[in-house]
């Protein structure tokens, strides 16, 4: 059986926790450029123009890219004949955050309890950890930070069945229009259909983890994404200030559901689409 | 693009009267960072009938939240945080001679009528674009309030630091305005 010591995973998870704050993926950035191209408001390609620009700096001079470096999602992929020894993969999976965070000069923006007494953490720990098992001996990680001026504006709907695919539309659109320029736009939508409430919202997280140039493999969903873009990129929220690329993409991912439900989750993401990916 | 204005600071009323909502600016000069406890601290100390630690005579608030700085920089990555957690608090510190207000998302209506009132402007830096704003900050120094660590009241000394006029000091709104120009969704 392969054997992989948590001290790697450590290693691993802290480089990064950098890599996602100082380098925004290359599809998103392209995604930014072609906004850039057809973006009507004036005042809108003056915006994009600095995010573009950001970017390049960010990735030249290895700083965050926003300084809100997020809270820390990681979704661990672990296959079934992988033994890892040496300590406890959660534990391992924070001290890497606690390592990247300090030695990379990010924010450290987590509070231990939410409600009463919000005291600092100190290291960013800890993070929002999902597992699964999956067939193989490797490790699959992906970093995936998340800023909270667009997590605030994310939310999930209890449809029912006959809500259809005009009642979905309707559920993300109001969502979308409720948080206008709050979230940094140009955003990116992760959409969960499907599922029970919580694998909803998850599912709306992984979404985001797809390429923003990759559509869901089945043609209505893709379609669907198609559409949503276009209602999106209608609402005149443009870059933050008015205009016409308010959204770079729309990602959905879908899972079977009960007989009487139709959840749908939406969790937006800012231009600041930061995540990292290894395999061990 | 559209052509970017130079500011030089002080930013007087009469250089905030010329601008309009939507112009580009590039500020160069020093303003005053400060956030959600330093506002609360400096009305606090007002309300006290306290003088308050730093002059904001023909000063320019910027509302940032910075990342660690990198050994070697003035700074870190240091975009705008929201706006309207300061609202409660920005009545009051206009009185004190703020002129100009740097941050990101709307504004209240009792901050608007503020505004007008004192002739202010308020500029949006774009969101997240915090690297990029980094580049412009070349120095930074604590005024008052050091216990509050990086939400201390201090000066940044700025070259052409990028910005956008969103409501000008009669009131008009980018965000009420662009929005509705480019919208064309209907039915939701
Ligand atoms: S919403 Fe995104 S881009 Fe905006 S401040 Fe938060 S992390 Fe940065």
């Amino acid at each position: 059986m392969r054997e992989l010591d948590v001290k790697t995973i450590t290693e691993n998870v802290a480089e990064m926790c950098k890599e996602a704050a100082y380098y925004l993926p290359e599809d998103v950035y392209n995604g930014l450029k072609r906004g850039r191209e057809t973006e009507k408001s004036p005042v809108g390609q003056v915006v994009l123009d600095q995010i573009i620009r950001n970017a390049e700096i960010a990735k030249a001079e290895d700083r965050p890219y926003c300084q809100d470096t997020g809270m820390t999602i990681v979704f661990l992929k672990i296959g079934q004949d992988l033994h890892i020894t040496g300590g406890n993969l959660e534990d391992a999976v924070n001290a890497g955050i606690a390592k990247g965070y300090t030695e990379g000069y990010l924010r450290k923006s987590v509070v231990a309890e939410p409600l009463f007494n919000r005291k600092n953490t100190q290291d960013n720990t800890p993070g929002v950890i999902y597992t699964e098992i999956v067939p193989g001996d490797k490790l699959d990680i992906t970093v995936a930070p998340k800023g909270f001026g667009s997590e605030n504006k994310s939310g999930v709907k209890m449809l029912v069945p006959a809500d259809g695919v005009e009642g979905v539309k309707k559920a993300v659109m109001d969502i979308i229009l409720h948080a206008s320029m709050n979230p940094c736009p140009p955003m990116v939508v992760g959409i969960g259909i499907g599922g029970t409430m919580d694998r909803a919202a998850l599912m709306s997280k992984k979404a985001l983890t797809r390429s923003i140039d990759q559509r869901n493999p089945m043609p209505e969903y893709a379609k669907l994404e198609e559409e949503l873009l276009e209602l999106i990129n209608q609402t005149g929220i443009g870059p933050q200030l008015g205009g016409t690329t308010s959204a770079l993409a729309v990602n959905i991912e879908w899972g079977p559901t009960h007989i009487a439900g139709l959840p749908v989750a939406v969790t937006i993401c800012c231009h600041a689409m930061r995540h990292a990916h290894r395999e061990l | 693009m559209a052509e970017q204005i130079k500011i030089q600071t002080p930013f007087t009323e009469e250089m905030s009267r010329k601008l309009k909502a939507g112009d580009a600016v590039l500020i160069s000069g020093e303003i005053i960072a400060a956030r959600d406890a330093a506002h609360k601290a400096m009305t606090e100390a007002l309300a006290r009938g306290e003088k308050l630690p730093v002059d904001w005579t023909n000063q320019m608030v910027y509302y940032l939240g910075p990342t660690p700085a990198k050994p070697g920089d003035p700074i870190g990555s240091c975009g705008p945080t929201t706006s309207g957690r300061m609202d409660a608090y920005t009545p009051t510190m206009l009185e004190q001679g703020i002129k100009g207000m740097i941050g990101k998302g709307s504004r209240s209506k009792e901050v608007i009528e503020s505004m007008k009132k004192n002739g202010v402007t308020y500029f949006a830096a774009v969101g997240g674009a915090a690297a990029l704003i980094a580049k412009s900050v070349k120095k930074y120094e604590v005024l008052a309030y050091p216990e509050l660590g990086p939400e201390a009241v201090a000066r940044l000394t700025v070259e052409d630091f990028p910005a956008i006029v969103v409501i000008d000091c009669e009131g008009n709104s980018l965000y009420e305005t662009n929005q509705e120009k480019y919208r064309t969704l209907k039915g939701y």
